[in-house]
C-alpha cells in the first residue's frame, strides 16, 4: 500500500500562479476526490505527479521517494478526459496496452497479460486486436484503464474520467472503479467537477478553488455539513438543490423509486 | 476503400491516370525508345516536325519526340530524389525538436523560420553554386532548398500532434521519446506530410527544369527536360515545338503530381466526419415532399411551435443515415420543453432542423413545421427565411466560444443582428447591444461590448450569445446543451438567466440536454429520445417518478445524484446505442431492454397518449423491471 503525498506543491506560469502551496495525501487502497471548478487546478495537479507539469516549488512523493518520471519503471498512471483523444488512432487495443508493460514480454506471456488486463475492465479478449474506431467511448475508457493498469501502478490518477462519457456509460465505468479499487486495493485520485459522482467514489474529498486546497475531509462529512463557503457553493448550485433544500429531503430520489419497483 | 474514393472523383482520376502514364513511361521509355533517341542523322539536322520527326529534331538529327520521352526518366528520377532529400531533411528537422532539450529545439525552430522566410529560388542557386554544376549538385540544391518548408510543416503537425492524451500517456508509461515520435507522433501525421510531399514534386520537377535550362542542372551528355527546352531555346523562333515539347512534358507531369496531391488532400479532408460523404442531388426530393402539397393545418391557438413527422436523413458512404425517424411534437407559449437521451439519439439534430440550420446534403422532411404561424417547410431559400424568421427564434449552442467570430468585437456582432433585423442604424443598433448586454447581467456593458470574445469567460459568452438572442423578442429560444462546457455554478447562473429572460418575453423553451438533473429542474415537460423518435413525453417534474418506458427508468436511474445509495452499483443500461445507418427492426430498444420479447423485437411500438397527454412508445410501458436489471454491466 502506498502513499502519494503532495508536499506545497506551487505551479506557476511566468507570472501565473495556478497552485499555491497544495498539499494532499492519497494513502494506500484510498480513493481521493478532487473537486473545483475549471481553472481551479484540478489537472494541473495530476498533471504535475507524472511530470507533465513543472513543478515550481514543493514535492511529490511516494512512499516517501520522489515519484520517479524517468525509466521503464512509473508507479503513477493517469487516465485521461477524452477517451477519443487518449488511444492512438493508428495501434490496436493489444499494442496500446503492451506498450505500457514495465518489462518485455516473449509473445504467448504478452498476449495473455492482455487478456488479462482487458478481464480486468470488463472487455472480451478479443478486442485486442481492434483499432480504437471500432470502440465506443465507454470501451475506449476502459481500454485507457487497462493501459494504466498494464503500468503495475501503485497510484491511478483520474482525470474526469466519466465527463466526456455518456449518462448510461458513465454509471458502468463508475461501477469498475469501485471494483478495481475493491479488488486491486488501488489508491486512486479521482478529479471530478460532479460532486454526485465524487460523492459515489471518494472516501475523502478535496475542494479546490483557485489555486488552493479550501477544504479536505471525509466524503460524507464535506458534502453533508461543508465548512467552507465555497463548498456550500457548489453545492448550492446544483440542479435540484433548490428542491432539496426547500422539501427538506423529501425529493424522491429517482434512484431509490426504481429501485422500489424491481 | 479510400483509395477507391480518390480514383472515383475526375480530379482524382485524371490525376492517377497521368501519374500512371508518366511513370509508366519513366519506367519503360528508356527501354523501348533509347535507340531512336540516340539514333544520329545527319542528314536531317535541327529538323522541323515531319512525319518523321513529330516535333523534329536537334543540332545533331536525333527524333526530339522521343528524347522527350526518354528523359521523363531521369527528370522524374531527379525530381523524386530531390523531393525525397527534402522531405527525409524535413522530417529530421522537423522532429528534432520533440527529441532534443529545450534549447536545441529552440534554436533548430528559429533557424528553420529564418530559412522558410528566404526566398525559395536563392536558397536554390545558393546551394548549386554550393555543391557545384551538375545533376547530383542541382538534385541536393533542391533537396535542401525544400527542406525547411518541410520542417516547418512537420513540426507545426507534429506540435498538434504532441498536445494529443495519448501521447502524454506514452509519456507516462515511461515510453522513450524517440519511440513515441517513431509509434505515435510520425504516423499520425503521415498523411498530410504525404500529400504535401506529392504536391511539392511537381514543384520540384518545375525548379529542377529551370536549373538544367539554365545550364547548372544536368549536363551533356545526360538530358532531362530542362536540358531539352535549353538545347530548343536557339531555334524557337524556327521551330518553337523543339522547345515547347520538353516544356508540356513539364507541364503534364507537374500536373500530374498535383492533381494526384489534391485528390488525396480532399480525400482525407472529408474523412473528418466518418462514414459520411458528399452526395448532391438531394434538393429536388427534399423540396417536392416538403411542397404545399399537405397543407399546414392551423395549430391549435397558443402553439408557438409545431412538428410533425420530423425525419432528418443524412446521406453516408454505405446507407443513408436516419439521423430523426418521425418526431411530432408541439410547444406552447411560454412553455418549456426538455429533450433528453443519449448522444446519436437525435435530440441536436432535431433542434437544427427546427431552426432550419441543416443545409444540403442533410435532408429534412416533414408533414409539417410550423412555427409562429410560419410554414418553416415551405421550400424557400434559406437567406429569406431566415429574414422571415427573425429575431423570434433564437438558438443558444453548446460552445458559446465557437458561436462569435473571434475576429470581431462582441458588441458589434449583437448589433449586427438589430442592424439586419430591425433596420436600425449604426449607433443606435450599438446602444441595444449595450442594453441587451446589460439585460443578460454582464456587468460594465459598455466596456464589455468593445471587447473581443476571446475577453470573456465561457458563462459570460453565454450571456452575451442569449443577449444576442434577445436583441428582438424571442418567441422560442432553442438551446443546445446551453451549459454542458460550464462549470456547475456558472451553469446555475445561465440556467437562472435562461428562467428569467423567459419571464421577462414570455418566449417558451426547447432545451436540449443530456442532463437529466438539469431538464427536470428548468422544464416544465419532457421529450425522451432514443433511437431518432420519440419514446416518451412526460411532465418533466414527474420523470423521477412516473416514467413508463424502461429507457428513461434506466436513463434517470444511471445518473448518480447526492441521493444515490453507496452500498449498491449504479444501474447501467446494457450494450451500446442502435447505428443509426441500420435501425433494427421492430422496437430500437429492444436488445437494451429487460423487459423485450418476441413482440418487441417484431413490431414497432407506436407512440400512444394516454388521457393526461403523456405519450410513451413501449409494448410494456410501466412493466416492473427485473430485480437484476441493476446488476448488468456492458
Amino acid at each position: 500500500m502506498s502513499l502519494l503525498s503532495f508536499r506545497g506543491v506551487s505551479v506557476r506560469y511566468g507570472s501565473h500562479t495556478v497552485l499555491k502551496d497544495v498539499s494532499l495525501d492519497v494513502a494506500g487502497g484510498e480513493v481521493v476526490g478532487l473537486v473545483g471548478e475549471s481553472g481551479s487546478g484540478k489537472s494541473t495537479l495530476a498533471r504535475a505527479a507524472v511530470g507533465l507539469a513543472p513543478v515550481t516549488t514543493g514535492e511529490i512523493l511516494l512512499d516517501g521517494r520522489p515519484v520517479p518520471n524517468r525509466g521503464r519503471a512509473r508507479p503513477v498512471q493517469m487516465v485521461f478526459q477524452d477517451p477519443y483523444s487518449s488511444l492512438d488512432p493508428r495501434m490496436t487495443v493489444g499494442e496500446s496496452i503492451a506498450e505500457a508493460m514495465r518489462e518485455r514480454l516473449g509473445k504467448e506471456a504478452r498476449r495473455a497479460e492482455i487478456a488479462r488486463l482487458l478481464a480486468l475492465v470488463h472487455l472480451d479478449a478479443s478486442r485486442a486486436d481492434d483499432l480504437p474506431v471500432r470502440l465506443s467511448g465507454g470501451q475506449r475508457q476502459r481500454v485507457a484503464l487497462a493501459r494504466a493498469l498494464a503500468a503495475r501502478p501503485e497510484v491511478i490518477l483520474a482525470d474526469e474520467i466519466t465527463s466526456a462519457l455518456d449518462v448510461s456509460v458513465q454509471g458502468a465505468v463508475l461501477n469498475l472503479v469501485r471494483d478495481m479499487r475493491r479488488e486491486l486495493g488501488l489508491s486512486m485520485l479521482f478529479i471530478s467537477h460532479n460532486l454526485a459522482v465524487v460523492r459515489y467514489v471518494a472516501d475523502h474529498v478535496a475542494v479546490l478553488y483557485a489555486g488552493e486546497i479550501v477544504e479536505y475531509g471525509p466524503t460524507a462529512r464535506v458534502l453533508g455539513a461543508p465548512q467552507h463557503d465555497y463548498t456550500r457553493h457548489l453545492l448550492a448550485a446544483l440542479p435540484g438543490a433548490v428542491r432539496r433544500t426547500s422539501s427538506g429531503n423529501g425529493r424522491p430520489a429517482p434512484t431509490s423509486a426504481l429501485k422500489e419497483q424491481t | 476503400m479510400r483509395a477507391a474514393r480518390v480514383l472515383l472523383r475526375p480530379v482524382g482520376f485524371a490525376g492517377f491516370g497521368l501519374l500512371t502514364v508518366v511513370l509508366l513511361v519513366a519506367v519503360f521509355g528508356p527501354v523501348l525508345w533509347d535507340g531512336r533517341a540516340t539514333v544520329i542523322d545527319t542528314g536531317d539536322l535541327l529538323a522541323g516536325p515531319s512525319g518523321e520527326h513529330w516535333i523534329g529534331t536537334d543540332n545533331l538529327g536525333r527524333d526530339l519526340f522521343f528524347r522527350v520521352l526518354v528523359a521523363t526518366r531521369l527528370s522524374i528520377t531527379l525530381a523524386l530524389a530531390a523531393t525525397a532529400i527534402g522531405m527525409v531533411l524535413g522530417v529530421v528537422l522537423g522532429a528534432a525538436p520533440m527529441l532534443t532539450g529545450r534549447r536545441v529545439a529552440r534554436f533548430i525552430t528559429s533557424a528553420v523560420n529564418v530559412l522558410v522566410a528566404f526566398p525559395g529560388l536563392l536558397l536554390v542557386l545558393f546551394f548549386a553554386v554550393v555543391f557545384g554544376v551538375g545533376a547530383r549538385g542541382a538534385a541536393l540544391a533542391v533537396g535542401l532548398a525544400g527542406a525547411p518548408a518541410f520542417a516547418r510543416l512537420c513540426h507545426t503537425l507534429l506540435s498538434g500532434v504532441s498536445e494529443r492524451d495519448y501521447i502524454a500517456a506514452a509519456r507516462i508509461a515511461g515510453v522513450s521519446k524517440f519511440r513515441i515520435l517513431v509509434r505515435h507522433a510520425l504516423p499520425n501525421i503521415a498523411e498530410p506530410l504525404i500529400v504535401n510531399a506529392t504536391m511539392a514534386a511537381g514543384g520540384v520537377l518545375l525548379t529542377f527544369s529551370g536549373l538544367s535550362f539554365l545550364g547548372l542542372g544536368v549536363q551533356a551528355p545526360s538530358y532531362d527536360w530542362g536540358k531539352l527546352m535549353q538545347d530548343g531555346l536557339n531555334g524557337i523562333y524556327v521551330h518553337p515545338l523543339a522547345a515547347l515539347g520538353p516544356g508540356i512534358a513539364v507541364v503534364l507531369a507537374g500536373l500530374a503530381f498535383n492533381l494526384t496531391g489534391e485528390a488525396f488532400a480532399a480525400a482525407f479532408g472529408i474523412d473528418v466526419i466518418p462514414g459520411v460523404a458528399r452526395v448532391r442531388a438531394v434538393r429536388g426530393a427534399a423540396g417536392e415532399s416538403a411542397g404545399p402539397a399537405v397543407a399546414a393545418p392551423d395549430p391549435e391557438p397558443g402553439t408557438v411551435l409545431s412538428v410533425d413527422g420530423l425525419r432528418v436523413t443524412i446521406p453516408g458512404a454505405r446507407r443513408p443515415i436516419h439521423a430523426v425517424r418521425g418526431v411530432t411534437f408541439a410547444i406552447r407559449d411560454g412553455e418549456a420543453v426538455g429533450v433528453v437521451g443519449e448522444s446519436g439519439s437525435g435530440k441536436s439534430v432535431t433542434a437544427l432542423a427546427v431552426a432550419r440550420l441543416i443545409e444540403e446534403p442533410v435532408r429534412v422532411d416533414a408533414n409539417h413545421l410550423v412555427f409562429a404561424g410560419e410554414d418553416l417547410m415551405a421550400a424557400d431559400d434559406p437567406a429569406s427565411l431566415r429574414k422571415r424568421l427573425g429575431t423570434s427564434l433564437v438558438v443558444v449552442f453548446q460552445d458559446p466560444m465557437t458561436s462569435f467570430n473571434p475576429a470581431h468585437r462582441v458588441g458589434p456582432q449583437l448589433a449586427e443582428v438589430g442592424r439586419f433585423h430591425q433596420g436600425l442604424g449604426r449607433r443606435a443598433a450599438f446602444a441595444r447591444a449595450v442594453d441587451r448586454l446589460h439585460a443578460v447581467k454582464l456587468r460594465e456593458p459598455e466596456r464589455r461590448a468593445r471587447q473581443y470574445p476571446f475577453e470573456f469567460s465561457g458563462g459570460m459568452r453565454q450571456r452575451a450569445m442569449i443577449g444576442m438572442g434577445l436583441m428582438g423578442t424571442p418567441r422560442l429560444i432553442i438551446a443546445d446543451e446551453p451549459t454542458t462546457a460550464l462549470d456547475v455554478t456558472v451553469q446555475r447562473q445561465v440556467l437562472a438567466l435562461l428562467g428569467e429572460v423567459r419571464g421577462d418575453t414570455g418566449a417558451a423553451l426547447l432545451l436540449i440536454s443530456h442532463d437529466v438533473s438539469v431538464v427536470t429542474e428548468v422544464c416544465d415537460r419532457v421529450l425522451v429520445m432514443y433511437a431518432g423518435l420519440i419514446v416518451e413525453e412526460l411532465p418533466a417534474r414527474d420523470l423521477g417518478t412516473l416514467a413508463r418506458h424502461p429507457y428513461t427508468r434506466a436513463l434517470v436511474a444511471a445518473v448518480p445524484d447526492m441521493e444515490t445509495d453507496l452500498t449498491r452499483p449504479l444501474a447501467v443500461i446494457p450494450g451500446t446505442p442502435v447505428d443509426p445507418s441500420d435501425v433494427p427492426a421492430g422496437c430500437a430498444f429492444a436488445a437494451r431492454c429487460p423487459l423485450a420479447d418476441d413482440h418487441c423485437r417484431a413490431v414497432e411500438p407506436p407512440l400512444q397518449a394516454d388521457a393526461a397527454g403523456n405519450r410513451v412508445a413501449c409494448h410494456k410501458a410501466g412493466w416492473p423491471l427485473p430485480a437484476d436489471s441493476a446488476e448488468v454491466t456492458v
